[in-house]
């Protein structure tokens, strides 16, 4: 067959102007509000170190948000991230009791974490286990090895050198969290929007049995998705352990609810296939934003939780209602 | 026959105040893509209407529109004469429209009645489900229809053609005037066919209006009583059957005179590409031993369940066999993962096109490049522009029609999506391609594209398996011929070995 006149063209609406158009254009609006409005509740509110505070409100949750959600856009889902903060803490805390030094107590906790999303990983894919159920498991196993470890006591006595992973800050009121964070949205936009890596979570996403017809190695991509959450839950457990300077076995307690809060908040969509990592990064500012504002006008914790809760239903009820609206 | 026409001449015998249903000047538009242009339509009670068109001629578009899923943009829909608009689904069912589509969706938990009454059972007192009443109803309607299948019974418990025949009862179950079926025989086995043209026939007696939508010219000749022809969404011709012959149906459909006879070939095979041997599986096969030559066409008959794509799944490396080898230019190769037979050189393109085939809801040109991420990115970094090249230059060999290559698989017609599945496997650039039943549900027009194109592949010296369940399109592409039974291949024939009666007698073990 030979080629024709008629050419195809590469796409009808550019890219601009389907960013314009997306859900992460919104969102950012959303922020806005929450921005001046906040600054118009509090006077505190324009402080920059204030500001700086209030990204310790979700740096860490949004490290583990972006491997959630590589994991939850190829249809899969980590509910176990928070019980690995746990574990990974629990681990360096034992680590300092026998005099393990810094670099050693970084090396535990990314190797705990890294570990823990093998297992995950294992049971998925080898197994071919339902990862929301091998997960919902390893988050009662892995808290509860942590709660025998330690009962009700506490470890502390972190080296000093330890703490500055969750309390220095790299230049003014820039927290090397903050830092880390940005660094890790980059390398996840990055490996999710221009990699191979990338294409083939989206297209396992979208429909997995087509993606190993295609020749995508199914399995293996998934496996390196719970390779990736695990050690990004070791990221954050280094970060909130120096932060708080001891571990408790309730540590992180409920965070991976409001993980994957984020990550649908962020625009991706919870049966896989779609979501941008510049979402999920709007959407950590958003919800830091509306736990700092509401902290700072002395809004009891349960509040927060509710307004959290309205914040997703309204985002994500919103453009449907609108497009129900302009078909009519 | 007409040119493009506003107003349409009823059949011999009719007016058009007779028609039940009619479309006039219909027009609707996609982004970037004018699905129907001006179109008429008119069906009568009693008489089969059959609409004939190429893929992308228009011909689901209109079914959508007469079963309220979309709106025109132009033109109006006329009931009895009078003009309405079916906002909603639910409006069309009001005015007894129903259609049976090729895959219904049916509910494997539920009993035959709830399947058939879905939506819409009579209810008792407090509004609740009347299940007697129900189940009465329902075998009221299969009796009509002459199903032997008690409405109480679980839909899971059915065979495929009972199934249907369910899909069949509900679509019924509304009181339709009018009948649209969607390539109802596409699923079917012959005795299951003439079983729906019975049930066509009783439904015509009842005075239904029937519109049937097939790629099939000896059905259409054999139960519809008029034709309408779409090209490139808009009406090409209408008129009794009586009056057309197949060739010019075809002519009307594809704008050209298209010659019946598969596409000439100079048969010389190079080299062995691919050789199997001893290849077995614990349940499915056993003993599969073949080679394929450079720039050969290797057809696999069979029976349905004699094992052929269960073979080809195999050596694609989706099911694990449990011996024999596999040889690929004369050096064995380990086939554990669709990805390691895409690295030997060996793809292939699947029956089921929507789920294993294509990813539907990305865009081509992502499609297209999946296999070859490798060949577009350098160290694991994509590179857009030469992703949108290669995916560019596949799909112009192929002829593919689209709005633009950003457009999901899934907007496609069947016969483009086909083509986005050859022209991913062609960007890997293959030594041996496994095509199964490659112009299943394809319309005529298009089928003779994708065998041209099989030609044109081996000519260029690419080995070809053809798994088919058409005898023609067997015997008019392969060099050679492998029928399979009960999981072993039966015969291998050449020359003037391939005989249809050979084929069948070697298939049925005869």
């Amino acid at each position: 067959m030979s080629t024709t006149e008629r050419i195809v063209p590469d796409r009808l609406r550019s890219p601009l102007e389907q960013r314009l158009k997306s859900w992460e254009s919104l969102l950012l609006l959303v922020a806005i509000g929450i921005f001046v409005a906040n600054s118009f509740a509090s006077p505190y509110f324009l402080n920059a170190w204030n500001l700086s505070d209030a990204t310790f409100n979700f740096t860490e949750k949004a490290m583990i948000a972006f491997a959630m959600a590589l994991l939850i856009i190829s249809g899969e889902i980590d509910l176990s991230v928070a019980s690995i903060i746990a574990l990974a803490s629990t681990a360096m805390g034992a680590a300092v009791q026998i005099g393990v030094g810094t670099p050693g107590l970084v090396m535990i906790g990314l190797g705990v974490g890294l570990l823990c999303g093998a297992f995950n990983g294992v049971l998925v894919t080898r197994f071919g286990l339902p990862s929301i159920v091998v997960t919902i498991g390893t988050m009662s196993l892995f808290r509860g090895i942590s709660f025998i470890v330690l009962g009700d006591q506490a470890f502390k006595g972190y080296p000093a050198s330890f703490s500055w992973f969750g309390q220095g800050y790299v230049w003014w009121v820039i927290s090397f969290e903050l830092v880390l964070f940005a660094i890790i949205a980059v390398i996840y936009a990055v490996l999710l929007h221009k990699t191979n890596f990338g294409r083939a979570v989206y297209a396992i996403g979208n429909n997995s049995t087509g993606a190993m017809f295609s020749g995508i190695r199914v399995s293996r991509v998934k496996f390196i998705l719970f390779l990736l959450t695990g050690l990004m839950s070791g990221i954050a457990a280094v970060c909130l352990t120096a932060r708080l300077g001891s571990t408790r076995p309730s540590i992180a307690t409920g965070w991976e609810l409001e993980i994957v809060t984020m990550v649908v908040l962020g625009g991706v969509s919870i049966l896989g296939g779609s979501g941008t990592i510049i979402g999920v990064v709007i959407a950590a500012f958003v919800m830091g934003l509306v736990t700092f504002g509401l902290g700072l006008l002395n809004v009891p914790g349960i509040v927060m939780s509710i307004v959290i809760g309205a914040l997703l239903i309204g985002v994500i009820a919103l453009p449907r209602l609108w497009s129900m609206w302009r078909a009519r | 026959m007409l040119k493009q026409s506003d107003t349409i001449l009823p059949a011999e015998g009719e007016t058009v105040d007779d028609s039940v249903l009619a479309l006039d000047g219909i027009t609707k538009t996609f982004p970037g893509v004018k699905a129907l242009a001006e179109v008429s339509l008119r069906l009568f009670p009693g008489k089969v209407t059959a609409l004939v068109g190429e893929n992308g001629a228009g011909k689901s578009t209109v079914v959508k529109i007469l079963t309220g899923i979309y709106q025109p943009d132009g033109g109006t829909i006329l009931v009895n004469g009078q003009p309405t608009t079916f906002r909603v689904p639910q409006a069309a069912a009001d005015h007894g429209v129903t259609a049976i589509h090729q895959e219904t969706v049916l509910f494997d938990e539920l009993s035959v009645a709830e399947n058939i009454f879905l939506g819409h059972a009579p209810r008792g007192s407090f509004g609740l489900i009347d299940l007697k009443t129900m189940n009465s109803k329902a075998r009221q309607i299969l009796e009509e229809i002459g199903a032997q299948i008690d409405p109480e019974h679980k839909l899971k418990d059915l065979g495929i053609a009972n199934k249907h025949l369910v899909a069949i009862a509900r679509a019924l179950s509304i009181d339709a005037r009018v009948v649209i079926m969607d390539e109802p025989t596409a699923a079917l086995s012959h005795k299951e066919i003439e079983e729906l043209y019975e049930l066509v026939e009783r439904l015509k007696t009842q005075g239904k209006a029937i519109l049937f939508i097939s790629h099939k010219f000896d059905e259409i000749f054999r139960i519809a009583d008029n034709y309408t022809v779409f090209r490139d969404g808009q009406l090409i011709g209408n008129g009794a059957i009586a009056d057309v012959t197949e060739a010019e149906l075809v002519k009307m459909m594809v704008g050209r005179d298209v010659s019946q006879i598969f596409p000439k070939r100079s048969a010389n095979p190079g080299e062995v590409v691919l050789k199997v041997s001893d290849y077995a599986h614990p349940t499915e096969f056993d003993g599969i031993g073949f080679t394929l030559r450079k720039g050969e066409i290797l057809g696999f008959y069979g029976l349905v369940g004699a094992g052929r794509s269960e073979f080809m799944q195999s050596l694609f490396g989706i099911t694990r066999a449990s011996g024999g080898t596999v040889e690929i230019e004369g050096a064995p190769v380990q086939i554990k993962s669709p990805a390691d037979a895409v690295d030997s050189g060996i793809v292939y393109v699947p029956e089921d096109r929507g789920k294993q085939g294509a990813i539907l809801d990305l865009p081509i040109f992502q499609n297209v490049t999946l296999p070859s991420l490798g060949r577009i990115s350098s160290k694991g970094f994509l590179k857009l522009a030469e992703e949108f090249k290669l995916a560019r230059e596949y799909t112009e060999r192929l002829d593919l029609r689209a709005a633009s290559l950003d457009t999901p698989v899934g907007n496609l017609s069947g016969g483009n999506q086909q083509k986005v599945v050859i022209a991913k496997w062609l960007a890997t650039k293959p030594k041996v391609i496994i095509l199964d039943e490659p112009t299943k549900g394809v319309d005529i027009g298009s089928k003779a594209a994708v065998h041209e194109f099989m030609a044109e592949l081996a000519a260029q010296g690419l080995a070809v398996v053809m798994v088919s369940s058409e005898i023609p399109e067997v015997l008019g592409m392969s060099d050679r011929v492998i029928v399979m039974r009960e999981g072993r291949i039966a015969a291998e024939l050449a020359g003037d070995d391939l005989q249809p009666e050979t084929l069948v007698r070697h298939a049925a073990g005869i």
